[in-house]
């Protein structure tokens, strides 16, 4: 399972009151805190706070002065992802990109020609479609973008959209199928990514929702998530799921070694 | 036709184990040994790299194995009993890659030797001898910790690889490897879990996976070698698809196991329709180090020097020109 870590995001008091004052100090805080929690990447999202290129490069910086965890660069600006990419030092991901045109054009060439990994939503001009073959029709878009502009299958990763459990409950049932058909869609496949925060939105036990989906969602062929590393119980739940999935060999002390591997 | 392309590719190396330390790296081997390293299944060099030639070593005993059929004792008859003298003969008259050595007179059920006795014998095979050294306890836990906390500290320097840590015995060895530089062996009982499980143990400690080596037991053709070949295999597998637990080099120490079945060691005149058993215990030895080798061994520990020839000369053919 490919961990993405969310906790850089301006969307957070801590990380705003950050990127405002230019105070490294949380900044470096989060992106160790994170990489030790077991992250493969690390989110850097400037939220409303900011749309100065120059901002993500200073957070860019930090990040990668601290750890050496890969970067995904959470901006759907060209005018944002380019320079940003071009900071960092090694691998990296832009997230994200829609199944729009002008988005898809722009953005994946800026993936291939930086080796980068790129997310693309299955979202295009009216919004996220709520049904499985609106998901699918946008991942094929997607899909074959990637294809057409020499994109590695391995560096791209298609998010099928989560939706506030609470507001939209029928919807999980749908992400699933979309799920499990987008992990069809070629051999070797993409990555099936999701924000996975997003399934708990405004709920209460936030983190139970959040684990249960994920671990549902990984039987039927999710492999990266956007989370909260944090969340030990989370994390414990991604260990045990790819044990029974049989992606890892069983040991008595599977959650210790999955966080050393 | 066209033959299709089914080479994989890996995420994840194989790590290199040295075993040894010549004068200039701080001990007094002649040269050292590495092995592991590689990038792909065994031996499929159109798809990755087998950097280091699988190895071969001998076994010896401190005392005079009594139990050995008579034709593993032929050929060291004159020197068995004698430690020092049966690790030169080897290294002169065999040219193996490693000298195994294993303290079996300090079990506490057989000659129960002292551990100041097994570190002056393992001082004096390194002072006779110029291979790397791989030592080995007499297999009982409490004695081995024992034998260790002389035995690491006297070969100080010399790199050897120490064996074994377990699943339920392994701060010791751990923290003596560590403390002294040796490499040590990581053993578990057929069981692919257990020795994922050791392997987090030791992480655990301290004690750094680069200087592991796997053993997961050595049943011999025809006891069960089916199982730990798969073993084996999911091993490899494992640690070439990114679990690093499971990346290290595995051996196997095969003459102990194939010399007590009855099809290497029965005699032609006991049986005379299973033909010279001079050639078949040989070859039973050497079948069963193939299928290892195949399986992903680095290190094969043998008894017989016609088995230790034979399976030199297919570890070349294997590596040469592509493992035609």
């Amino acid at each position: 399972m490919i961990l993405i870590g969310e906790r850089i995001n301006a969307g957070f008091s801590d990380v705003k009151q950050a990127l405002q004052e230019k105070d490294p100090e949380e900044i470096e805080n989060l992106a160790k805190r994170q990489a030790d929690a077991g992250a493969d990447y690390l989110d850097i999202n400037m939220g409303a706070v900011s749309k100065d290129p120059d901002d993500m490069i200073w957070l860019v910086e930090i990040v990668q002065d601290t750890v050496d965890t890969p970067i995904s660069i959470d901006s759907q600006d060209p005018n944002i992802v380019e320079p940003a990419l071009e900071a960092c030092n090694g691998k990296s991901m832009i997230n994200s990109t829609t199944a729009q045109d002008e988005k898809l054009d722009k953005l994946i060439p800026l993936a291939v020609e930086h080796d980068a990994s790129i997310i693309g939503i299955t979202s295009g001009e009216e919004g996220a479609p709520q049904d499985v073959n609106g998901r699918l029709e946008h991942g094929a878009k997607i899909f074959t973008s990637a294809n057409e502009h020499g994109l590695d299958v391995d560096n791209l990763f298609i998010d099928p959209v989560a939706m506030p459990l609470k507001f939209m409950q029928e919807q999980a049932s749908n992400l699933l199928e979309a799920i499990n058909q987008l992990s069809n869609i070629s051999d070797p496949p993409p990555h099936i990514s999701l924000g996975i925060s997003n399934m708990s939105s405004d709920a209460s036990e936030k983190s139970l929702i959040n684990r249960t989906f994920l671990v549902m969602a990984m039987a039927v062929g999710l492999d990266a998530a956007i989370c909260d590393v944090f969340d030990k119980k989370l994390i414990n739940s991604v260990a045990t799921a790819e044990m029974i999935l049989n992606e890892e060999i069983y040991n008595d002390s599977f959650i210790e070694t999955y966080r050393m591997n | 036709m066209q033959i299709p392309d089914v080479s994989s590719t890996w995420e994840n190396e194989i790590s290199s184990v040295t075993i040894g330390a010549t004068e200039e790296e701080g001990g007094t081997r002649s040269r050292t040994i590495t092995i592991g390293g590689e990038t792909t299944m065994p031996y499929l060099h159109f798809e990755g790299t087998m950097p280091n030639r699988p190895v071969l070593a001998f076994e010896i005993w401190d005392v005079r194995p009594e139990d050995w059929p008579p034709i593993t004792k032929e050929p060291f008859e004159d020197v068995m009993g004698n430690p020092v003298e049966w690790a030169q003969k080897c290294e002169e008259d065999f040219d193996p890659d490693l000298l195994s050595l294993r303290l079996m007179g300090c079990d506490p059920y057989g000659e129960d030797r002292s551990p100041e006795g097994a570190a002056k014998t393992v001082e004096k095979v390194l002072e006779a001898t110029t291979l790397p050294l791989i030592i080995w306890g007499s297999g009982d836990e409490e004695k081995d910790n024992e034998v260790f906390t002389l035995v690491s500290p006297a070969a100080e320097g010399e790199n050897c690889l120490l064996g074994t840590i377990t699943e339920d015995n392994y701060r010791t060895l751990a923290a003596l490897g560590k403390a002294d530089d040796h490499k040590v062996i990581a053993e578990s009982p057929v069981d692919i879990n257990i020795a994922k499980q050791v392997n987090t143990l030791a992480l655990d400690v301290g004690y750094d996976l680069e200087n592991i080596v796997i053993f997961p037991n050595s049943p011999a053709l025809g006891y069960g070698i089916e199982y730990v070949y798969s073993i084996m295999e999911r091993t490899r597998l494992a640690g070439l698809k990114g679990d690093r637990l499971m990346a290290q080099p595995m051996l196997a120490n095969i003459g102990g196991e194939v010399w007590k079945t009855k099809e290497a060691k029965i005699t032609a005149e006991e049986r005379p329709n299973w033909g010279d058993h001079r050639k078949r215990g040989p070859l039973w030895e050497a079948t069963t180090a193939f299928t290892y080798l195949q399986a992903g061994a680095d290190l094969v520990i043998m008894r017989h020097p016609e088995a230790l020839n034979e399976v030199g000369r297919k570890i070349d053919r294997l590596m040469d020109s592509g493992g035609e």
